[in-house]
């Protein structure tokens, strides 16, 4: 074992050796010492002062009378009671007139991107800009498959779309069929009807492979999204002739589409939210860049 | 005799573990059932074969056998485990990574706790029975108690360690954060601990030195806690002996007081305790000096055992539990701060006099830099556990970033320097095959812990400013969707920083394989011979 002559050498060992090991016999370090008692002491005063320690019925509440259930209930109920104004305004007013009050505009908007960011953004993304491939619509444009008022909007956040859970039972509903799954056209056909939608909507499309696609088209597709392929928003049947696609407009998704139909769903919100949160999302959602 | 009385007992377990493979409910248990019968089949192979033909260990030598096979197993579960790290790292980052085809098996969700087990449990846990074996027989002066049974405690451990692996894979957990594993496999690893802990015990009883070294202190805690923690944490009832679904005794906020009471202790008793028993063998005798400090490391012993026990509660701090246990918590982990201290103060005071080798020798170079990380860490998690901080810091990635500066910093760097340590001795090598080689390994290591743990700073602080931002109003700013992309850039800074930190164990692997492959043998007499009295 190397042995330099330091000063630290000076302090004896314990006089064991373990394997070669030996250990000195230095005192506990002064600062190390002292901030350890520090912190007992702290401890102490901490645990007198806060909440601490467990008897047979609760625990001792300490000198300070902290809760941090209260303190979250103070907070909240702070709030309630700075928004209840507002919010009662809200409730009151003519759905139209919302964007024309200042207050109700400023405190809508706010509060409508909250409760967008908190429940609408896992599927219409935090931006608003829907995610196409699992077919969330698109909130920024003027494309609306039910209608983009703010009654209608207000409407469809309030009972949703295709769902079972809205107490009221208006919940917006309609069915496309599923043309190939349930044999009602070949996949001949359908691939001629892929082809006129394309024409429709102004795409590339092949015209060899058009064949009867317009007569299939005003047979089986014109009841809902009209001869000009224009759509009916009473039945949300999206327009066909626009560049905006709930799903796509190629021709796989075209395919996909109308062989098994679609059925998005959205959840009836009147059961979780306040008719103030409501109208505050339906406004913001409004305010967006679509709102009619 | 012995051997006929094995025989029947693994042949019973080879036939009941078949016939709980037929009768299994789930796909987990059924592969489980299968592992232990292959198990059971090829250890009584095993007896069958060398029945007759086995020696009586010589008892005047170490048993060295079993500490070489866990240095073995250490390295190459770190290994996995570090991969299966950049891998889930990556994921995170890259959310395509969860392959379609492989979804329910390798997504997220399922390597997760096979990181964390394998490098806990599997890397961490063979370090620690390793390494305890060696100290416990350099520092006794004495054979490992009980002959084989250490053996039985390594094979029995790999064993625990292969069905909680497969079990995660296909879907066989409790749901518990670092104690995943299904009922049986809870007992097994019971049964083996008891083993560890006689075999442990058993040594130190027939001691040749009149003292107990203080490194032996810290394992035992270790053993005797863990085995504490595990037990009770564990408490639940299987749904049928055939399946691998069980229920927990406790239930709701007990349940979680549990889990955290346990997850905490598996930090300090696991983490740290057992790896302040490596520190004080390994650093003293790598660095050729006396510890620092006998009335510091008994102080800070004690002191750091009674209050780690009270300190899980800071891991709940605003959910359902009360605040009396809260506040507990917290301010027994912030009097924890300088019991953890002690440790470091002995670590690297002990160095005195010998910094020099700071500049020579890579293998301290690492051993001081896992004490810089764990001085770090035991002061960030006092502080952590203060409520007005943990407000900010909790479920952020400000956590993650804590965790892995002491598993990567403080547990990796020491069983890094530990095996650098072993590796020469217990293969009876002159040296390490490249010291170049092991610097790099330290360079690697360390900017990838730093790249690691400056990420998850940034993001964890980002993102808790980000979740509290609310208007005059009183209305959220920001989505939670908007954090996650605010996170990416990190994200892939911190799988940069675990790949540095792979490559560095891979370089590990390679030179320790070389030392034992490449240099050549020296005769030498201190190796394995028990010292006479």
């Amino acid at each position: 074992m190397s042995k330099k002559p330091t000063k630290k050498q000076d302090v004896a060992t314990t006089g064991h050796s373990w394997d070669g090991i030996e250990e000195y016999n230095n005192p506990l370090p002064k600062w190390w010492l002292y901030t350890f008692y520090a912190c007992i002491v702290w401890g102490i005063g901490y645990t007198v002062a806060m909440p601490a320690w467990p008897l047979l019925n609760g625990a001792t509440p300490g000198l300070l009378g902290a809760s941090t259930r209260a303190d979250v209930a103070a907070e909240i109920a702070r709030y309630d009671a700075a928004n209840e104004g507002v919010e009662a305004k809200l409730v009151a007013a003519d759905l139209t007139e919302i964007s024309a009050d200042p207050e109700l505009a400023n405190f809508s908007q706010n509060a409508g991107a909250a409760v967008f960011r908190t429940w609408c953004a896992q599927c219409h993304g935090s931006g608003a800009g829907g995610q196409q491939s699992l077919g969330y619509p698109n909130l920024l444009d003027q494309d609306w498959l039910w209608g983009g008022s703010i009654e209608d909007i207000h409407f469809t956040v309030t009972h949703g779309i295709r769902n079972e859970d809205d107490p009221e039972g208006e919940a917006r509903f309609s069915q496309m069929p599923a043309f190939g799954k349930d044999e009602l056209l070949t996949d001949e056909e359908i691939a001629q009807v892929v082809q006129y939608v394309r024409k429709l909507s102004g795409q590339e499309f092949d015209s060899a492979g058009l064949g009867d696609g317009e007569t299939l088209f005003i047979d089986n597709c014109a009841s809902c999204h009209a001869e000009d392929g224009t759509g009916d928003r009473a039945q949300g049947a999206p327009n066909l002739t626009d560049a905006i696609w709930l799903y796509g407009g190629d021709v796989e998704t075209l395919t996909e589409t109308i062989y098994n139909a679609r059925y998005g769903v959205m959840p009836n919100w009147n059961t979780r939210l306040s008719e103030a949160e409501i109208r505050a999302v339906a406004a913001y959602v409004h305010s967006l860049g679509g709102g009619e | 005799m012995w051997d006929y009385i094995k025989l029947i007992a693994l042949g019973a377990v080879a036939v009941l573990a078949a016939i709980a493979a037929n009768y299994a409910r789930d796909l987990a248990y059924m592969v489980n059932a299968i592992e232990v019968m292959l198990a059971a089949a090829i250890a009584f192979i095993w007896v069958l074969r060398t029945m007759g033909d086995r020696q009586p260990a010589p008892q005047n030598e170490y048993n060295d056998g079993v500490v070489r096979a866990g240095v073995i197993a250490t390295t190459l579960w770190g290994v996995v485990g570090f991969l299966v790290a950049v891998i889930i790292a990556f994921q995170l980052a890259f959310p395509a990574l969860n392959l379609e085809w492989a979804q329910g098996y390798l997504n997220f969700g399922k390597l997760r706790p096979l990181h964390t087990s394998a490098v806990i449990f599997a890397f961490g846990g063979n370090a620690l029975i390793a390494s305890s074996f060696y100290v416990v027989q350099r520092t006794s002066a004495a054979r490992l108690f009980g002959g084989n049974m250490a053996w039985f405690v390594f094979w029995g451990y790999q064993l625990m360690i292969v069905l909680a692996a497969t079990g995660y894979i296909l879907g066989a957990t409790q749901s518990k954060e670092y104690a995943e594993p299904e009922w049986y496999v809870d007992w097994w690893l019971t049964i083996v601990w008891v083993f560890y802990l006689v075999v442990f015990l058993g040594t130190i009883f027939k001691r040749k030195e009149p003292h107990i070294y203080v490194a032996n202190w810290f394992y035992l805690s270790f053993i005797v806690t863990i085995a504490m923690l595990h037990i009770v944490n564990n408490l639940a009832i299987p749904v049928s002996i055939f399946g691998s679904k069980s229920v927990q005794v406790f239930a709701g906020v007990q349940d979680a007081m549990t889990q955290w009471w346990y997850g905490h202790n598996a930090v300090g008793f696991f983490l740290t305790a057992g790896f302040l028993g490596m520190m004080y063998y390994f650093v003293p005798k790598q660095a050729e000096r006396p510890v620092y400090s006998y009335k510091l490391s008994i102080v800070h012993f004690w002191a750091l055992i009674f209050l780690y026990i009270w300190a899980g509660p800071h891991h709940l701090h605003y959910t359902a539990l009360p605040d009396w246990a809260s506040t507990l918590g917290m301010v027994m982990s912030v009097i924890l701060w300088m019991p953890s201290w002690g440790g470091m103060i002995n670590g690297l005071m002990t160095l005195s006099g010998a910094w020099d080798k700071l500049r020579t020798d890579p293998v301290i170079r690492m051993m001081v830099v896992s004490i810089g990380f764990y001085g770090m860490s035991t002061f960030e998690g006092p502080m952590m556990s203060i409520k007005a901080v943990n407000s900010l810091s909790h479920y952020t990635d400000w956590t993650i970033g804590h965790v892995h500066s002491g598993a990567l910093g403080w547990n990796g760097m020491i069983t890094f320097g530990t095996l650098y340590f072993l590796v020469p001795r217990l293969w009876a090598r002159e040296r390490l095959y490249s010291l170049t080689l092991v610097s790099w390994h330290f360079w690697l290591a360390t900017i990838g812990i730093v790249l690691y743990a400056a990420s998850m700073w940034v993001t964890g602080i980002m993102e808790g400013l980000m979740w509290r931002e609310v208007d005059a109003q009183g209305f959220l700013v920001n989505a939670f969707a908007d954090t996650v992309e605010a996170k990416f850039p990190m994200y892939v800074v911190r799988a940069l920083g675990g790949v540095l930190y792979l490559v560095g164990a891979i370089i590990m692997t390679y030179n320790l394989w070389a030392t034992v492959a490449r240099q050549p043998r020296v005769a030498s007499a201190s190796v394995a011979a028990v010292p006479a009295e």
